[in-house]
């Protein structure tokens, strides 16, 4: 059994050959949570079904992401836990999606605001410092704006629409995993809990934390890579969606608004992206948005156990860049008995609460 | 250590009023409000509450801080905004304390003192308790007192620069024009230096937020705030010395042996 797990784990990069052990896994949500838990457990040989109470997969807080694979510039304000989750998870959308684009970040601030840009790098690495001419050399259009830049070369980003269908799709194809919408999960093995925010009735210590986001398409404008604005009050990022389509985001409230995208939200998101680049003045606004993330009180996810359920959830602003390593720690706690304790903290809440159910 | 100073008949042990925005997450600032000691922490509601009382969960985490809550009508511009924001705070919090802001100017954030002089005045009259966000202007502090403020919150420098005291004169001047009207420095503290300058001025207490909530480790710098605060406290009670111009041995020069 040893032996057989050591197998399992020294393996799991590999479309499995005949699985040692092949439960049964229902996971509950679509989201990219969900999706990239379904996608390890059928990688590992286990027969997967996935229900979604929406009409489509990734309709959830998931639509709204940018999509950034930024390990290093979110440990200016995550822990560092973050930072580890999603560099293995970098290397898993490398590995696994062709639409991966690494070609860096670009964090710039105006020169007024200098000292964001010196905080910034005092708490991050894995960047370099640019001057004038390398910041014109990587992205033409941002010469002559005296933005000062730093450039993490290491990052990298997706579109999390077409990453998420992708999933969808190899599941469906290469493992006959298909999605079950409206439909409630049948018995199995394991409970995968993968509903974000709807998990509070069972999770209680989650909250909602409101984002706001657009989507423009600014033909003049070829930005290769993500580009994060520093601004003390509404610090912004714009990420290429490619054709001139451009994702802009996001607002962090403190509220359960769901779907109420303000004025006040797109003047500060529309003026900051006008101020990073003057051209984004003519371009079309697409779309709006507004979703609301999962999060528990230290902003970092969770893989709670209940008996053979598992809740995987809190990725808050981390979906996409954290949800394929907590899909194979979640694997490792059904499939191998492993355990992750940095991820598997309860409230004193939640403990009596067990208590009280056993 | 301390002996409390009394704000509208309630007396207070903790000389730092802490902010509740910016945290990294909400379990920092549960670390950091612990770590100050603070007794009261301010909230803001403007955008939290999105159409209604959206920032419920929040909020709630807030009121589970067990510390005394202050709302304040941070990010209103008029007085019919900030008025209409002390009364949804007054429901949501269940309290008659309001941080009165009515933002002037978009750049430096500082207050509308017209606006503020009138929505104190409204605010009063329904009987809030108003801890106004102010300037260290005399002449508008003495029409605060005139209707109703029984606190004054003068800016150490523009919200969330971390300046300092701009204007030490000023603030002195305010200090010695209203001996017995409880003083809060609010606003532009950025390291713990600032904050015992203003104590060892004679400010009752200080009102932060950013600095704490955006230092690299927000629970160690507020710590290191309320050392500060307590530090300067002690200095003020201690009666220190006066500058001068010549130096002044410490050891009588007299008899000193030539060579």
């Amino acid at each position: 059994m040893k032996l057989a797990s050591c197998l399992c784990a020294a393996r799991r990069e590999d479309v499995l050959s005949p699985p040692i052990l092949n439960p049964s896994v229902a996971i509950i949500g679509a989201g990219i949570a969900g999706i990239a838990c379904a996608y390890e457990f059928a990688r590992r040989g286990c027969a997967v079904t996935i229900v979604e109470r929406r009409e489509a997969a990734g309709l959830g807080c998931s639509w709204y992401a940018g999509g950034m694979l930024a390990p290093w510039c979110e440990c200016e304000n995550a822990e560092p836990l973050i930072g580890d989750l999603g560099r293995e998870s970098l290397a898993f959308w490398q590995a696994h999606f062709a639409g991966t684009v690494t070609r860096g970040t670009l964090v710039v601030a105006p020169r007024r605001d200098l000292p964001d840009l010196q905080r910034f790098a005092r708490r991050t690495d894995e960047y370099r410092w640019l001057d004038a001419k390398e910041i014109a050399d990587i992205e033409p259009q941002l010469a002559g704006l005296r933005h000062q830049a730093l450039f993490f070369p290491r990052e990298a980003h997706l579109d999390p629409r077409a990453a998420l269908a992708a999933l969808v799709t190899r599941l469906r194809e290469d493992f006959g995993v298909a999605i079950a919408f409206g439909a409630q999960p049948g018995p199995a093995d394991w409970t995968i809990d993968c509903r974000g925010l709807a998990a509070r009735d069972a999770l209680e210590d989650l909250r909602p934390v409101k984002g706001e986001m657009l989507v423009v398409k600014a033909r003049d404008l070829d930005f290769a890579r993500p580009l994060r604005m520093l601004h003390p009050r509404m610090p912004v990022y714009v990420v290429p969606r490619g054709d001139g389509v451009y994702m802009i985001g996001a607002t962090m409230i403190e509220n359960a608004e769901e779907g109420r995208f303000t004025v006040r939200s797109a003047l500060e998101l529309l003026s900051a992206v006008y101020t990073l680049h003057p051209n984004f003045g003519e371009a079309e606004i697409l779309e709006t948005g507004s979703g609301l993330r999962p999060a528990f009180p230290d902003n970092l996810p969770r893989l709670r156990r209940r008996g053979k359920t598992i809740y995987v959830n809190g990725l808050f602003r981390h979906g996409f860049l954290i949800a394929p390593a907590l899909a194979r720690r979640t694997a490792d706690i059904a499939l191998l008995g492993k355990a992750f304790p940095e991820l598997m903290r309860e409230t004193l809440n939640e403990d009596r609460g067990e208590r009280q159910a056993g | 250590m301390d002996t409390p100073f009394e704000v509208y008949g309630e007396p207070l042990s903790s000389r730092l009023l802490l902010g509740t925005a910016q945290y990294p997450s909400p379990a920092i600032l549960a670390d950091a409000v612990r770590a100050s000691g603070a007794q009261i922490v301010t909230v803001s509601l403007r955008r939290e509450s999105g159409g209604g009382r959206a920032g419920q969960d929040f909020w709630a985490l807030i009121q589970g801080l067990g510390v005394k809550v202050l709302p304040n009508t941070a990010g209103c511009h008029s007085v019919a905004e900030a008025v209409a924001t002390a009364q949804m705070a007054r429901e949501v919090f269940d309290t008659d304390w309001i941080k009165l802001e009515v933002i002037g100017e978009e750049d430096t954030l500082q207050p509308d003192v017209f606006g503020l002089v009138e929505a104190a005045g409204i605010l009063t009259r329904e009987g809030f308790k108003v801890f106004p966000y102010t300037t260290e202007d005399l002449v508008v502090a003495e029409r605060l007192l005139e209707v109703g403020c029984q606190v004054l919150m003068p800016w150490g420098a523009p919200i969330g620069s971390g300046r300092g005291l701009n204007n030490p004169y000023g603030l002195r001047a305010m200090r010695a024009h209203f001996p017995d009207v409880p003083l809060v420095v609010d606003a532009g503290i950025g390291v713990p230096s600032h904050a015992a300058q203003a104590m060892e001025m004679g400010y009752d207490a200080i009102l932060l937020n950013t600095a704490v909530a955006m230092a690299g480790d927000p629970v160690a710098m507020a710590r290191a705030f309320a050392l500060a605060i307590e530090a300067g406290t002690l200095a003020r009670r201690a009666d220190p010395m006066e500058p001068r111009d010549m130096a002044r041995p410490s050891t009588p020069v007299l008899g000193r042996a030539f060579t």
